[in-house]
């Protein structure tokens, strides 16, 4: 075990994990974390809690974690190299590992120009590959970047994100092979619709040994209005929206269930898929969907490890 | 290598003389002539408008190049009319600014009329791209000779994001993604192993973060 959160016992005891995604406020409630995460509690293995996600200023991922932790849900914290220097950046990850938060996600970052403040400075000092590396170093020799040594266990359990809808797609999973090389634990993709392009990337990713070295888990978007698949399709980085799924969403009598019995059909393709060993939901502002898809899917109840 | 320049508001400009009557106006010969930023005509359009309303422009001067250790010369010759200006109004790029202010023997306040954008190559007449960031220590060799640290709105150091879509960069449709560049550049030389490797966390103490780098020719390069 390299930080024995309960996320990393039921994937390397060989379960199909679930976790899924709390955003914080924009203010100060912590009830509104509470309240996503037991919403979450008892259909997720793990609950991710993004850091200024859209570039949008919202309460820390640390404190969130914190809240779900004193809760007794097991947090993933999100980490963005757009916001943190490497001096911040490590200083964090010893905070959360002195709260006991084991399982950190290393992100670049939406561009800040996406954000409510476009006109910030971008740090992006080291890029999300090396904020891997570092953790790995952190963990494994209990060095910072400057080589010095650091005081204490630091245990953790490393994820990344991949993208196989971004370009060049050849590049997609050799770049999955850097994260890989540079010492991540495992791998929460961006949302899956393209199941066709998903599966061929897993393709190169199993070919590469990847699925072994780290465990994979694939995104999953629940889509809850005709207007939210146009904004994905058309809006954010990264995704792909078949035309075939949006003009089930814009026939569909009603919008929310068919994008709820379209992700239970992307869950159960990718279910067959030789390397995934999981799904990440993102339920954006939908959270009390997802206990229905995980239930739906017949992933309940979640294992005991 | 060309220094972009552009030119501020009106209003902010006005703003800076705002307490001078009188103020004497210098443009460049070499960068802001080239991005009509402060050549002849910029200058002569701005006298214009500093008098419509109502100051004065007792002289101006295009310097060949204001960063040029020759400014100082062109100040001398101009000093008596410099003088009898409350401010100059530099419409030349930061480091024209700075070398008048280096140079100027009047204890003057010499006003930017100009942004300093960046230096930049031409890639057709009149279009020019930010591609070097300056940083002191060039990854170039690592990159197929496209700076990821200027063109990667994200300053990546390992290849495309999650953003890179059909070419382009997720800031903007207009932006192309710096590291599909390098990568069908790479491919094109049967070098993509290079984007294999993991890249080096970077130094940014030799570059801006590291405090106002400079440099000795002479000791540098044992000249004497």
């Amino acid at each position: 075990m390299k930080a024995g959160t309960n996320l990393e016992k039921v994937l390397t005891s060989g379960n199909f994990a679930v976790t899924a995604e709390a955003g914080p406020p924009k203010g100060t409630s912590a009830e509104v974390i509470r309240k996503k995460g037991e919403l979450l509690r008892n259909c997720t293995d793990a609950v991710n809690v993004t850091d200024n996600q859209t570039a949008i200023v919202r309460m820390s991922s640390w404190a969130g974690c914190l809240i779900l932790k004193q809760i007794g849900i097991e947090p993933v914290m999100q980490m963005v190299v757009r916001d943190r220097n490497r001096l911040a950046l490590q200083a964090d990850v010893l905070g959360a590992v002195a709260m006991g938060i084991g399982n950190i996600l290393c992100l670049s970052g939406d561009h800040q120009r996406f954000g409510n403040h476009p006109t910030a400075r971008g740090v992006f000092d080291i890029d999300s590959i090396q904020l891997i590396q570092t953790m790995k170093r952190m963990r494994d020799e209990k060095k910072f970047i400057n080589g010095e040594d650091i005081s204490g266990e630091v245990p953790l359990f490393i994820g990344a994100a991949a993208n196989p809808f971004a370009d060049p797609f050849e590049y997609r999973a050799p770049r999955l092979a850097k994260k890989v090389k540079a010492g991540v634990d495992f791998i929460q993709t961006q949302a899956v619709f393209d199941v066709v392009r998903f599966k061929k990337w897993m393709d190169m990713v199993n070919e590469l040994g990847l699925s072994q070295q780290a465990h994979i888990l694939a995104g999953v978007i629940p889509m809850k209005s005709v207007g939210m698949a146009r904004y994905m399709k058309s809006s954010v980085p990264g995704i792909i929206v078949p035309d075939e799924m949006m003009k089930r969403m814009e026939q569909a009598k009603s919008a929310k269930e068919e994008g709820v019995k379209l992700t239970l059909e992307i869950v159960q393709q990718i279910k067959e898929i030789p390397g995934i060993h999981g799904i990440h939901i993102m339920a954006v502002g939908w959270e009390d969907i997802v206990g229905e898809v995980v239930e739906k899917c017949g992933l309940m109840p979640r294992p005991k490890v | 290598m060309k220094t972009i320049t552009k030119q501020k508001p009106l209003e902010e400009v006005m703003k800076y003389v705002e307490k001078c009557p009188s103020v004497y106006i210098i443009g460049c010969g070499t960068c802001a002539t080239l991005c009509h930023t402060g050549g002849k005509s910029e200058v002569l359009a701005m006298k214009e408008k500093l008098e419509a309303t109502g100051k004065k422009v007792p002289g101006w001067m295009i310097i060949p190049t204001a960063c040029d250790e020759l400014t100082k010369y062109a100040l001398r010759d101009e000093a008596a009319t410099i003088k009898q200006a409350d401010c100059i109004l530099a419409m030349t790029c930061g480091v024209g600014v700075q070398t008048i202010a280096l140079h100027l023997k009047d204890t003057k306040q010499i006003y930017p009329a100009l942004n300093t954008m960046f230096l930049g190559t031409e890639t057709k007449p009149g279009q020019f791209i930010e591609v070097c960031l300056q940083c002191g220590a060039c990854v170039l060799g690592r990159t197929a000779s496209i700076c990821p640290l200027v063109r990667c709105a994200k300053l990546l150091f390992n290849g495309p994001c999650g953003g890179s879509a059909g070419g382009k960069c997720e800031i903007s449709k207009d932006v192309p993604c710096a590291w599909q560049m390098v990568y069908d550049r790479l491919k094109e030389m049967g070098r993509l192993d290079i984007m294999e490797e993991l890249a080096p966390i970077k130094d940014w103490g030799v570059s801006v973060s590291g405090g106002p780098r400079s440099t000795d020719l002479e000791a540098e390069c044992k000249v004497s």
